[in-house]
């Protein structure tokens, strides 16, 4: 599902949500009128054009003044310029905002380094009292978006490229890691888009007689310590995959905990410290920045073999 | 009506006491709080509705320029909120009063420092209460310099188009910043003009002048629109031989200074 398909799926929930709750309001910028919710909510459909920053610090003053504020804005720009809004008028203020934001990681592709969202679970990640979400597919970003209006505090729910897991269904309980696959050779801990490239991984490592456990990383924080410190200990082998540089994301997190634990060898699958300035379509880009299968499954031959 | 700018005038000469007793301890932004005594007695001792409990109207302050804070806190002494005693200890350990406006401190509406970010917030509430059709009004305080932030003019460029009668943004012109006089580093002229172009209602008000700063925050709007007043101010007013210069933007007083400044406030009629 792209990212536009992406952000008019999440919009119908928050159109569900507003249906049942008075406060409800979606603050978008120049994304024009959205279907579904716009013809049903004139009012409650506040478009600020494209300023990050206005848009963040207008949605922290409607939630401040009793609203409940859904802002709709690319990954990219809302964390970036906006990131001083999220962290003084957001999360320091206690205003409670939901951001839905699609077009994370490198899904952007083609358009090139400008709208690739990398480092934004890095950035977020410092902002105490923030929730970072992070859906695995169309069905788990709805629950997200769900769990999302009724946490307390302001929730970033990080939408990339989501492609339905088949069979997936698993009630969504923030803060709380979802075991997909079983496993006590290696553990691959995955977060969004990058959760079906794990699960490729383990059936590639399954044919090798690897058993791989596959981890779902829908909430990266708070982050579920308790079950990267079982599977570190399960298994001695852990391997992140994110659609995000390897360092302050995911793999940045769980080096943390490990180093913390003392237990458990750590190989992290994401983009490397340099930018993606190489022209090519979303999966080409995936593929050359070794964000696939074929890398994890490399990394976790290379943690039990070594 | 004599009476009242008499009462208005007492206070905001209470509110420099009060700032003139922190700035004889210590560092402070000392300029940029005196400068808004006349607009933040105007505010909080007869225009703002800020009780709870009136529910058709609850109006909402915020503090863009939160360097500005010694002001506010004295506004919290003289309305009975905090103890008076509690102003030369700020920034102290254990004080619940900070350089800028922090929710440890009672009636802080939005918590501020980093300039720019108030309007767009007070766009947002001033919005919330447009929807649910409410009189509370949302007003800002704009420090001048920070005028130069970005922030203000793409949620001032905003505003206008939810319509927003009932936000009123007010400019401290004090003319100077850290660096030195704000037409130096980067000049805001012509600024009313800028504010009409952003299709805002604009007034101008000598911002000492209590008589005119409280009628113009009394006068309703005359159009759909936000409105700002541009408040022509000394930086460091009251502080003789200070006020008006680089200087009063941050400094201590002397006890000598603190002592003619307060003898100065006595004598002034």
């Amino acid at each position: 599902m792209s990212g536009y398909a992406s952000a008019l799926s999440g919009v119908k929930v928050v159109a569900e949500l507003a249906a049942a709750d008075a406060r409800v309001v979606l603050v978008s910028q120049d994304f024009g009128a959205i279907r579904g919710f716009t013809e049903r909510f004139p009012q409650r459909h506040i478009d600020v054009g494209i300023s990050e920053q206005t848009l963040i610090g207008v949605a922290a003053g409607l939630a401040h003044a009793g609203k409940l504020p859904f802002v709709l804005g690319m990954a990219p720009f809302v964390t970036m310029r906006g990131f001083e809004q999220i962290r003084d008028d957001c999360a320091y203020n206690r205003n409670d905002v939901k951001f839905i934001a699609p077009f994370s990681g490198l899904e952007a592709g083609a358009w090139g380094a400008t709208h690739h969202a990398i480092e934004d679970i890095a950035l977020l990640r410092t902002i105490p009292g923030l929730t970072i979400l992070s859906p695995a597919d169309p069905a788990e970003s709805h629950r997200a978006i769900r769990a999302a209006a009724t946490i307390d505090g302001p929730v970033y729910v990080r939408l990339g490229f989501l492609k339905p897991i088949e069979g997936y269904d698993a009630p969504f309980t923030a803060g709380e890691i979802v075991e997909l696959r079983p496993g006590n050779d290696a553990a691959i801990l995955a977060t969004g888009s990058s959760v079906a490239v794990a699960l490729a991984a383990h059936v590639g490592l399954a044919h090798d007689g690897i058993a791989a456990r596959v981890l779902n990383v829908h909430t990266l924080k708070p982050l579920d310590r308790a079950t990267i410190a079982r599977a570190a200990r399960d298994t001695g082998r852990l391997v992140t995959v994110e659609e995000h540089f390897i360092d302050g994301g995911l793999g940045g997190a769980v080096a943390e905990i490990l180093a913390e634990l003392g237990t458990g060898r750590l190989r992290r699958i994401g983009v490397r410290d340099r930018f993606c300035t190489e022209v090519a379509p979303y999966p080409e880009l995936l593929r050359i920045h070794g964000i696939d299968a074929a890398s994890v499954v490399a990394a976790v031959r290379e943690l039990v073999e070594g | 009506m004599t009476q009242r700018l008499d009462a208005l005038h007492h206070r905001a000469t209470a509110l420099r006491r009060h700032v003139i007793g922190i700035a004889a301890t210590q560092y402070c932004h000392l300029g940029g709080s005196l400068s808004c005594a006349e607009i933040m007695a105007a505010l909080f001792f007869d225009v703002l509705q800020l009780d709870d409990t009136a529910a058709r109207r609850r109006d909402r302050f915020l503090l863009s320029k939160g360097h500005a804070v010694h002001i506010f806190h004295a506004m919290l002494a003289e309305r009975g909120l905090i103890d008076a005693n509690e102003l030369p200890r700020s920034g102290q350990s254990g004080s619940r009063l900070a350089g800028h406006p922090t929710k440890r401190a009672p009636g802080v509406e939005f918590a501020t420092g980093s300039l720019g970010h108030a309007l767009p917030v007070a766009v947002g509430m001033a919005l919330a209460e447009q929807l649910d059709g409410s009189a509370s009004r949302t007003v800002v305080l704009l420090g001048d310099g920070e005028l130069q932030e970005g922030t203000v003019w793409e949620a001032a460029l905003a505003a206008p188009r939810f319509g927003l009668p009932n936000l009123l943004a007010i400019v401290d012109y004090n003319r100077f910043q850290s660096a030195g006089a704000v037409d130096d580093v980067v000049a805001l002229e012509p600024l009313a003009d800028k504010w009409r172009a952003f299709r805002w209602q604009v007034r101008e008000v000598d911002g000492h002048d209590l008589g005119a700063v409280l009628a113009a925050l009394h006068a309703p709007p005359t159009a759909a629109t936000p409105t700002v007043l541009i408040a022509h101010t000394v930086k460091g007013r009251g502080v003789p031989g200070i006020e008006g210069t680089a200087r009063a933007h941050y400094t201590q007083l002397t006890a000598e200074e603190a002592a003619r400044t307060l003898a100065a406030l006595e004598a002034t009629p």
